[in-house]
């Protein structure tokens, strides 16, 4: 069971790395009117019946958008027909790499006989896979969303990667502390969080290139933003996966606090895990303030998702192999 | 809808200042504070504030955490060290920067919600407004809905339907002896937004409660009756009070260990650890019971919590008059195959019979020693293998002269006093020896030391803290409100229904979300249905 795991963990990576492959070639030969069509089309469904702007700003869902009519720009590399077989081949590559994904952590799961995320590796490997599922019903919900497919599964090739390489720990029963029921909801909690948070990231990192290509930047991030989605589309998802994970990562905390409690006498301590969980907390809730404040530039909000991503990489990957906590029982040798 | 609310957290305007007193000046500017630090941007500076403050404590030793690590650093840095020390780097969570931050988001949250809070009351008490005269200028809008009947049984129909869906409902005649129906719902969505900012006051108010009537102390309790300790401050080996708890306050118990298991992987981390343990409460009953990583004793105020484990050597001593003396003295793991460390001292050792001790020619004893549950392969490691006792044996080196527990000074219990050892007056005897269990070894000074064997030792925690209650509530109260407010939706509906003709429908959200047309829509399919001829005309 083990070692399928191991296997499956090489499949998933290499099923990702592939579906990168064929976005990278469905972004490089599509043209970018497929994609703006799409997207126009998508957002034609979502305003039918809405007719005078409403209060723009406000918090919950799509303000009033004014379609810009993309140009058809036919590039020297656009072939529509090898785009859309490169899409369609790069989604079966992505199902294909979820589906050995799914199976590396539930092999995980039954040769450790345990919850599969009881250490470094595992939880990397969890959060991962909760990323690949949301972009998988995101976009099954909104195909339009699919150029941002190259980027989720960079992140997911770079995050398991780094998992495989240097985190990899053999399976082990848990020590004394994490052996509780809280362990469980606690750490589903967090890397549902994180997983959704993680998708949130790349969103927020898409609308600022795609922001900045709009207003007319060219240089090398912003040349990426050439085939994305409209930029308010984009802030928009942004915000629905933030304020979608948030209370799931408040609800993580609360959990973690309350397990604490019972585990080391005490339900907040400042341990360092403990202190980065809260500065992303606080970094997002500074998301969602900024967000609703009407005078904070959306692209002001949008850093802050970026850099609440960055603390909760920080928590991960600094804090459990820099510092020293009582959280260090990362397992990583 | 963002926009009024920046302006409903804002106090009320102030009012002109006529003349220029400096008692005015003062008031005025007591106002632009107030309204800034009430802000909800300055809410959003302050958070960051507050996450960049915490970086600190999470990069460098923290005091509370693990004192020594803070002294290793201090040691190491000779300049910057004591400079950070001024700046409260070491204590960064109880600093006053730190609580500064906190404490003005807090007044600026207080500032905030009551305003808020007043304006919401009024706006859930107030009832749905009356229709705007051209519901065609809504976002959303149908008219031409052809409802038959007397407009009151059309409006009474309309009413019933809205409460159905939730909504609040007000019919009002209007003066042509037409009827309006105004609907609204989702007040919910700003409760749930100050129910969860109330909560994060009520979690602040939690925790200062904690600080200040609650208390930890922790004990190493070897296991045996003879070793058990008392819920009192003498016998706690670190302890740590809040600003109101008097010593006399804390909860009365006595502890001891009866046994203390540890089961451990084969890769030598530990898998179970057990306490069992005997306590009495003030003069009750005596009571047995298991205390496990995880599973605390809860008594009615303190809880005991088992945080790791460790072995004690037993060692009898046989000094040069034949005098013996047991002691069982707990040695510290030094690593997670717990090598353990120790002193074992007899202080009264060596004293003539008959006469007293010569101040001037102390011979005490003592052995620091290295316990190793289990010997390497390679002895020459001098560290165990493996946690439990598999191959155990006690290396110690002996010890003669003045331990220098006299001068008053409190002095660790598991290390010798280097200051007697370096001024000569405490001298090494000897090679070392090494003791397996049941094991005499005879010293070079003709007096005999015999190791018994070991006792398990655990270190509990005793903890207080009466804020936790309110804090767990907060927590939950606080998610509840975020849910809500996340979730919530402002949603107003109209009908207006003439004395005769089509009936026109309108509707408003205070935020357009998705499905908002949709739920629309579906109202006025609602109201159709009551009817078998629809003829809406939706604004397509
Ligand atoms: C510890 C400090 C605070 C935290 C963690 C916090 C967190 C939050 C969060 C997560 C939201 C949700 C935003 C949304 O609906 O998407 C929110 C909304 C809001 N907060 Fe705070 N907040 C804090 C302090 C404050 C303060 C001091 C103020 C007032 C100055 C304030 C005013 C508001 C307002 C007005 C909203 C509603 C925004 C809207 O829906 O239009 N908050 N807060």
């Amino acid at each position: 069971m083990a070692a399928l795991s191991d296997h499956l963990l090489v499949v998933a990576i290499l099923a990702y790395a592939l579906a990168m492959l064929t976005y990278a070639a469905e972004y490089a030969f599509g043209n970018r009117g497929v994609v703006a069509r799409v997207a126009v089309r998508e957002r034609r469904r979502e305003l039918v019946g809405v007719g005078a702007p409403v209060d723009s700003g406000s918090l919950d869902e799509p303000g009033p958008v004014d379609l810009p009519d993309e140009p058809e720009s036919a590039g020297p590399l656009d072939d529509p027909r090898i785009a859309a077989w490169a899409g369609r081949v790069a989604i079966a590559l992505t199902l294909a790499g979820w589906l050995a994904h799914v199976g590396c952590v539930v092999s995980r799961g039954f040769a450790a006989h345990r919850v599969p995320w009881g250490n470094m590796y595992e939880f990397v490997l969890a959060v991962t896979l909760v990323g690949a599922t949301a972009w998988l019903v995101l976009l099954m919900r909104r195909p339009s969303i699919r150029p941002l497919g190259l980027f989720v599964s960079l992140a997911l090739v770079i995050l398991l990667g780094i998992d495989g390489v240097k985190l990899y720990t053999p399976v082990a029963p848990l020590v004394p502390a994490l052996n509780s029921y809280w362990l469980k909801i606690h750490v589903t909690a967090a890397v549902t969080a994180s997983g959704i948070l993680m998708m949130g990231f790349v969103a927020a990192a898409l609308t600022l290139i795609r922001t900045g290509f709009e207003a007319g930047k060219t240089r090398f991030p912003y040349s990426l933003g050439d085939r994305l989605p409209a930029a308010d589309g984009l802030e928009r998802l942004t915000f629905r996966l933030h304020a979608f994970a948030f209370p799931i990562w408040t609800f993580a905390i609360i959990c973690g606090a309350i397990w604490a409690e019972a585990a080391w006498g005490r339900y907040w301590g400042w341990d360092p895990k403990e202190t980065w969980a809260f500065i992303a907390w606080v970094i997002y809730a500074g998301y969602l303030h900024a967000r609703a404040t009407p005078s904070v530039k959306r692209t002001i909000a949008t850093w802050i998702a970026v850099i609440g991503w960055g603390a909760m990489m920080i928590n991960l990957f600094v804090v459990n192999l820099v510092v020293s906590g009582l959280h260090s029982y990362a397992g990583v040798g | 809808m963002a926009a009024l609310d920046e302006l409903t957290i804002q106090a009320p305007a102030e009012p002109p200042s006529r003349g220029l007193g400096p008692g005015r000046a003062l008031v005025g500017l007591g106002r632009r504070l107030w309204r800034w630090l009430t802000s909800m941007r300055t809410a959003l500076i302050l958070l960051f504030l507050l996450a960049l403050a915490a970086i600190p404590g999470s990069l460098l030793p923290q005091r509370n955490l693990n004192i020594d690590k803070v002294n290793k650093y201090l040691a190491q840095h000779r300049v910057l060290g004591p400079l950070l020390d001024h700046l409260w780097a070491y204590n960064v969570f109880a600093s006053p920067w730190f609580s500064a931050i906190y404490l003005l988001l807090f007044v600026s949250l207080v500032g905030c919600l009551i305003p808020r809070l007043r304006a919401h009351i009024a706006a859930v008490l107030r009832v749905p407004p009356d229709a705007p005269s051209r519901l065609e200028r809504l976002p959303v809008h149908a008219e031409d809905l052809d409802l038959p009947g007397e407009p009151a049984a059309v409006a009474q129909q309309l009413h019933d339907l809205l409460r159905k869906r939730r909504f609040r409902v007000r019919v009002r005649e209007q003066a042509d002896g037409g009827i309006t129906v105004s609907a609204e719902k989702g007040h919910l969505k700003e409760t749930g937004n100050i129910l969860f900012h109330f909560s994060l006051l009520a979690i602040l108010i939690a925790v200062a409660l904690g600080s200040w009537y609650g208390y930890h102390a922790d004990r190493l309790v070897v296991q045996g009756a003879d070793q058990g300790f008392c819920n009192t401050l003498q016998q706690y080996d670190d302890y740590g009070l809040g600003a109101r708890v008097k010593p006399a306050n804390l909860e009365p118990f006595c502890l001891d260990l009866t046994n203390f298991q540890a089961t451990y992987l084969s890769n030598g981390e530990p898998s179970v650890y057990k306490a069992s343990v005997d306590y009495t409460i003030g003069n009750g009953p005596a009571k047995s019971t298991v205390i496990q990583v995880n599973h605390p004793l809860r008594l009615s105020h303190a809880r005991i919590y088992l945080l790791g484990t460790g072995y004690a050597p037993v060692v009898k001593y046989t000094d040069k008059y034949g005098h013996s003396q047991t002691e069982v003295a707990p040695f510290l793991s030094t690593d997670s195959m717990l090598t353990s460390t120790g002193v074992v001292e007899f202080p009264d050792a060596n004293v003539a019979p008959g006469k007293g001790v010569d101040p001037n020619d102390k011979q005490q004893v003592a052995f620091s020693g290295t316990f190793l549950p289990t010997v390497p392969s390679d002895p020459s490691v001098g560290q165990s293998a493996f946690p439990a006792e598999r191959n155990p044996a006690l290396m110690l080196t002996m010890y003669k002269g003045d331990l220098g527990l006299d001068a008053g000074i409190p002095t660790s219990v598991y290390a010798l006093d280097q200051h007697q050892i370096d001024d000569g007056r405490l001298k090494k005897v000897g090679a070392p020896i090494q003791l397996k269990p049941g094991q005499t070894a005879a010293l070079s000074d003709g007096t005999k030391i015999q190791f018994l064997g070991t006792r398990p030792w655990a270190t509990m925690q005793v903890r207080y803290d009466p804020g936790e209650t309110l804090v767990l509530v907060g927590a939950v109260c606080l998610l509840i409100g975020l849910i809500v407010m996340l979730l919530g939706k402002r949603l107003r509906v109209w009908f207006r229904v003439p004395p005769e003709g089509p009936v026109a429908a309108g509707a408003l959200a205070r935020s357009v979300y998705p499905g908002f047309t949709a739920e629309f829509e579906s109202i006025v399919e609602d109201a159709r249905a009551a009817d078998q001829r629809p003829t809406l005309r939706g604004s397509r």
